[in-house]
């Protein structure tokens, strides 16, 4: 008998990443600059990682209630009010998860399956198209235009509705692009679900902290009829520097929420106890720290789009995220060229934009989640490689 | 608005004084050429102080021995401590002089090439100057972090590949 033939085929037929490559490289590798890891390189603030640290020492190290601590899902319900005016309630409506990966997981199990269609626009984070297929929902994909800044716009919406649409997954900040949705950006989005009642948003919020040049993110569940309709997803991995933690949420509809919570209590029981305890810090005390990292990314991702720009490739002004998506275009190279080409001859390495969907091609993604030497350096790099690759095109 | 500005050049500068004009006016989405004025007005009025590089010179094998000496003194009519304190931060073996509330007056940061050099440093130039009531000198055993900085094992990035 052979297991493989067995494995459920959306499980098995879903391609490995082809990312996997880059890291394998990388690590043969000595004086490297990764622009590829797409997680703060920032260590968790230590005043949160003390607060783990004595929960330890108090001795809490028990599972906690499935839906996450009451003190943690209080502190959630204010933070989320204190940034978009909404209000959700600790009891029914707010459920802490094994990072914001899971919420989004749970959600689709919940929601949809073999018949319903998930409509995902892209350049996307690689989750959603894999954690759709997995349900036995199908993926519909949504190629965003970079001379549209990435943004979901009325008309691509209306053109992938079906009758079979049950979900939409929307993430803005967004990675790859670093793009944002404001609010008269998300008017004509919200206008044209009013219209289908039946259609979730899987909103992932998760890059919110992180936008610049003076802009406010805003939530789709802050339109008049949208919070019932809307799963706000989000964590404390990016804002707070905390990845390795293991922690998100998701606040929503309480019959949502319930079902989700009925997934989680099976399979994961309760979200990292250590961490849980941490994130009441991170919400009560973290505001300084993450102003200032927030400072700090600004000022990298200058440096990045100016280096971008010097180099010849275009890109349109990221304004949330930590990443930069400049087209690559003009040096006749495919994305996938580009980043090997980039990688073997100047050791830095950026991602092509396909690993997050098949418009993804002619862009790299890059974070300036790396430190200002280190950015600074492979801007340099990146300039002589792009005018070498230029040259020889000619 | 110059305030404002001159400040957020400054906080650059502090965290990397290396920084070109060019990188900063990027960073902070002004000109070029404006960026380079300003800090050229910082330093001719004395808002920047100077630029050094911070090193860990127990690393670097000529560690030394650095001291806090607490200082009691009697400020002098018409102009207070002012003038003691100028009397003990001009010694170039003097690396930081400070005033202080509390239990003494001045904390005068010292460098030498070993314990005894401090020593007569204070026995003969400090404590014996007429304003100093007295001294209590301690040495500095181990730096963990300095202007910022911590000293000891560098923070490597460790970060492991991972798709997302």
């Amino acid at each position: 008998m052979s297991i493989r033939e067995h494995i459920k085929p959306a499980v098995r037929d879903m391609p490995p990443s082809g990312i996997r490559k880059y890291f394998d490289l990388l690590n043969e590798m000595k004086d490297a600059i990764s622009l590829g890891i797409g997680e703060p390189d920032f260590v968790t603030p230590w005043n949160i990682r003390e607060a783990g640290i004595y929960s330890l020492e108090k001795g809490h190290t028990h599972y906690t209630s499935n839906a996450g601590i009451y003190a943690l899902r209080t502190e959630i319900s204010r933070y989320v009010h204190r940034k978009y005016g909404l209000h959700y309630t600790p009891d029914m409506e707010i459920l802490v998860t094994v990072g914001g990966s899971e919420a989004i997981d749970l959600a689709l199990r919940s929601y949809a399956g073999p018949g319903d269609e998930v409509i995902i626009p892209q350049p996307c984070f690689v989750a959603y198209p894999a954690c759709t297929a997995f349900t036995g929902a199908r993926p519909v994909i949504v190629s965003l235009k970079s001379d549209n800044s990435f943004k979901l716009t009325p008309d691509l919406l209306e053109s992938a509705l079906t009758p079979s649409t049950r979900v939409l997954i929307l993430q803005y900040p967004n990675n790859p692009t670093g793009g944002i949705m404001e609010r008269h950006d998300l008017e004509g989005i919200v206008e044209i679900l009013r219209k289908r009642e039946d259609i979730l948003i899987i909103s992932d919020e998760i890059y919110a902290e992180l936008t610049y040049g003076g802009k406010k993110h805003v939530s789709i569940a802050s339109f008049e009829g949208m919070k019932e309709r809307t799963l706000l997803v989000s964590g404390f991995s990016k804002a707070f520097a905390m990845t390795g933690w293991r922690l998100g949420y998701a606040c929503g509809n309480q019959d949502l929420i319930g079902s989700m919570f009925k997934i989680h209590q099976y399979g994961i029981m309760s979200a990292p106890t250590t961490a849980q305890y941490a994130a009441i810090t991170a919400l009560r005390e973290g505001d300084p720290d993450v102003a200032a990292m927030v400072e700090e990314y600004d000022r990298r991702r200058r440096i990045m789009v100016d280096g971008f720009r010097k180099a010849g490739l275009p890109c349109f002004e990221p304004e949330g995220a930590f990443y930069v998506f400049p087209s690559v275009r003009e040096t006749g190279l495919t994305s996938e060229a580009f980043c090997d080409q980039l990688l073997t001859e100047e050791k830095v390495l950026a991602v092509p934009g396909t690993a997050f969907g098949d418009c993804g091609e002619g862009f790299i993604r890059a974070t300036y989640a790396n430190s200002m030497d280190n950015i600074v350096e492979a801007m340099k790099r990146i300039q002589a490689f792009a005018e070498r690759k230029r040259n020889s095109k000619q | 608005m110059e305030m404002k500005k001159f400040k957020e050049i400054a906080e650059v500068l502090e965290k990397e004084s290396r920084t070109t004009p060019a990188s900063i006016a990027a960073m902070l989405n002004i000109g070029e050429d404006e960026t380079a004025e300003s800090i050229r007005e910082m330093e001719s009025e004395g808002i920047i102080r100077g630029y050094s590089a911070v090193v860990d010179r127990e690393k670097a094998g000529y560690g030394g021995v650095s001291a806090l000496i607490e200082v009691k003194v009697t400020p002098q009519r018409g102009e207070g401590f002012d003038r003691v304190a100028q009397r003990i931060y001009s010694y170039p073996q003097v690396r930081g002089c400070y005033l202080m509330s509390g239990g003494f007056d001045l904390a005068v940061l010292v460098e030498g090439s070993d314990m005894k050099e401090v020593a007569l440093f204070v026995a003969e130039k400090l404590a014996v100057q007429d304003s100093v009531l007295s001294t209590s000198t301690h040495f500095v055993l181990r730096k963990y972090k300095d202007m910022g900085f911590v000293f000891g094992e560098k923070h490597q990035d460790d970060r492991e590949g991972i798709i997302l």
